[in-house]
């Protein structure tokens, strides 16, 4: 039995099961609304698991489910050299967000990497401490900051409100999915102008750590196709 | 196993030998004091875990950090520690490589003659590896450091090119930029003209302050009327960063270099001085590799001299790693600072190499 794990409420729920029923698969909720079991119509063989869809990338890492549904950001972030664990089959191109970091709008000397870097160099000698980056998005910060050749600054764990951290000093600086823009703006922030850190949409990924035996293969193949990928 | 504890007995052995102390390291060590020194990435590397009473702790990543600290509370000058233990670190690309390993130390903590203590590191770990089929690389940030230090520029670009002397990429993207590469965006332009550059942006929010903004603007300005750094000074530090030679002829290329950039003169003598220290101790200088930028892509606080061995090409596992930390003395001084050199080895790295050399 192929195992697809798809999110189990929501847009990105009803999103992921138009794009199937498009490519001629139909996933449903089985049962009454709150229960969280499904099926997949159109083909043999495959069982759909209902999951939160930031569990999605765990069950995929540890090979307990075959496909699954995700936002690419998750699965960047949950895990560990995500390339070796998992493989992109397709970008739904739903679910689309950025994630990106937003400093005060007062910052007038603040427009890109270069000068949050020196920008930050200065506030540690002023304050004693780094310069602290609100964010749940530890491992994709860290990266791109990196990548960047920025210092000084710290990660800050927000797992929510993230916007409110500047005001609340209790951060400096955010790092945070934006699909408008518009919460950002309201809590006197503004979109830092340099590449994304990652542009996020929801994607169908692969395990490639879970057990497949010849028949699965085959349903694995035949899926493929359906999807046309 | 048993391989690995008869390496880490006989190295604590020849360290004993040569005069050090035997000391040790708390294995949780306070997270804020190693992330102060290496930055967020250390988190990357390093496994944190939290204690109710005393916050954020990590598994040691290392032991120099807590050595220098044990020295900087009381120290004799001169000193000589050494150490085995475990280390901890983070793989999170390789699940081959090892999450625990053991390290087998040497510090010297002294005022005298630090071309003496660099070549008495290099020569003990040479000697520790002596018989098996190995590379060794070295290199000095101290000259790099010197030849920054002596650009005819401003103090701000010195200061932010050594910051980033440890980021390559970033340090080129600053070198270019200082010497006048790229145009300076419109909007930038317009910024530091205007009158009032506040305008529709509101109060200030968060912990920064307008006042710092302003600093900060002030600068700017002063970097945008600041002249490029010669073509010329450019050249000299390229030419010191693609240095990959034998050290005699790094020294002889680096007094050339030294008559047109004399800031690095006395970097220079201190190379010369170990290399001849080096050469005492039985050292073949002659075939010493020394690269420019060796060093320069760890995460580390490496200031002066810095050594690797290896089993063999680049890719090949590392033996031992080691070099000069006089600044890192000063920060964990709490005033007080003293030139140090050190070095570890890994003994399953040699063990396993001895096997294999059978």
């Amino acid at each position: 039995m192929i195992k697809l794990g798809v999110p189990s409420k929501g847009r990105l729920m009803d999103k992921t099961f138009d794009w199937f029923g498009k490519h001629g698969l139909t996933l449903e909720k089985s049962g009454a609304d709150r229960e969280y079991a499904g099926r997949v119509e159109g083909i043999d063989g495959v069982e759909l698991v209902l999951l939160s869809a930031g569990e999605i990338p765990r069950e995929l890492a540890a090979g307990r489910i075959h496909l699954g549904v995700t936002g690419s950001d998750l699965v960047r972030e949950k895990i560990a050299g995500w390339q070796s664990q998992v493989q992109e089959l397709a970008l739904l191109g739903f679910g689309g967000a950025d994630l990106i970091l937003a400093v005060p709008q007062g910052w007038v000397d603040v427009e890109t990497l270069d000068d949050l870097d020196a920008a930050a160099a200065a506030f540690r000698k002023v304050h004693g401490f780094r310069m602290r980056i609100a964010t749940k998005y530890h491992r994709l910060v860290r990266d791109y900051l990196r990548e960047h050749g920025v210092a000084d600054y710290q990660l800050v764990d927000s797992q929510g409100a993230t916007e409110g951290t500047v005001k609340n000093e209790t951060a400096e600086v955010v790092a945070d999915i934006t699909s408008t823009g518009e919460t950002l703006r309201a809590n006197g922030l503004r979109i830092l102008d340099a590449p994304v850190v990652h542009a996020s949409q929801a994607t169908l990924f692969q395990s490639l750590t879970a057990d497949v035996s010849d028949t699965e293969r085959q349903t694995l193949r035949d899926i493929k196709s359906r999807l046309s990928i | 196993m048993a391989a690995i504890q008869d390496e880490t007995a006989r190295l604590i052995g020849l360290f004993k030998n040569a005069g050090a102390e035997p000391i040790g390291a708390d294995i949780l060590q306070p997270a804020e004091t190693l992330l102060d020194i290496y930055g967020e990435d250390i988190r990357a590397r390093a496994y944190v875990t939290s204690d109710p009473l005393r916050g954020e702790m990590m598994l040691r990543p290392d032991f120099t950090v807590p050595i220098v600290q044990a020295h900087m509370a009381g120290g004799v000058d001169p000193a000589r520690y050494c150490y085995a233990g475990k280390v901890f670190r983070k793989q999170e690309l390789d699940a081959a490589r090892p999450i625990e390993f053991e390290q087998v130390g040497y510090e010297v903590f002294a005022s005298a003659s630090p071309a003496e203590a660099d070549a008495e590191v290099f020569a003990l770990i040479s000697e520790a590896l002596a018989g098996l089929p190995v590379r060794a690389s070295t290199g000095d940030l101290g000259i790099l450091t010197a030849a920054v230090r002596g650009l005819q520029t401003s103090e701000a670009r010195k200061a932010a090119l050594l910051r980033h002397l440890w980021r390559p990429k970033r340090f080129l993207s600053l070198l270019a930029r200082f010497c006048g590469e790229g145009e300076m965006s419109a909007e930038r332009k317009r910024l530091l003209e205007a009158e009032d550059p506040f305008v529709n942006v509101g109060e200030a929010v968060g912990v920064r302050s307008r006042k710092e903004v302003i600093d900060r603007l002030v600068r700017l300005r002063e970097e945008a009327s600041t002249p490029p750094i010669s073509h010329g000074e450019r050249e000299m530090i390229d030419a010191l960063l693609g240095l990959k030679q034998t050290s005699k002829d790094a020294l002889s290329h680096l007094r050339d270099i030294a008559v047109d950039l004399p800031a690095i003169a006395s970097a220079v003598d201190r190379f010369a001085q170990r290399l001849e220290a080096l050469a005492e101790r039985g050292v073949d200088v002659d075939a010493l590799q020394f690269e420019g930028s060796y060093g320069r892509t760890t995460l580390e606080y490496y200031d002066g001299f810095v050594f690797g061995f290896y089993a063999g090409d680049a890719d090949a596992p590392v033996l031992a790693t080691g070099g000069r930390y006089d600044a890192l003395t000063a920060v964990l001084g709490k005033g007080r600072a003293i030139p140090a050199v050190g070095g570890v080895i890994r003994p399953a790295e040699v063990a396993a190499l001895r096997e294999a050399a059978r």
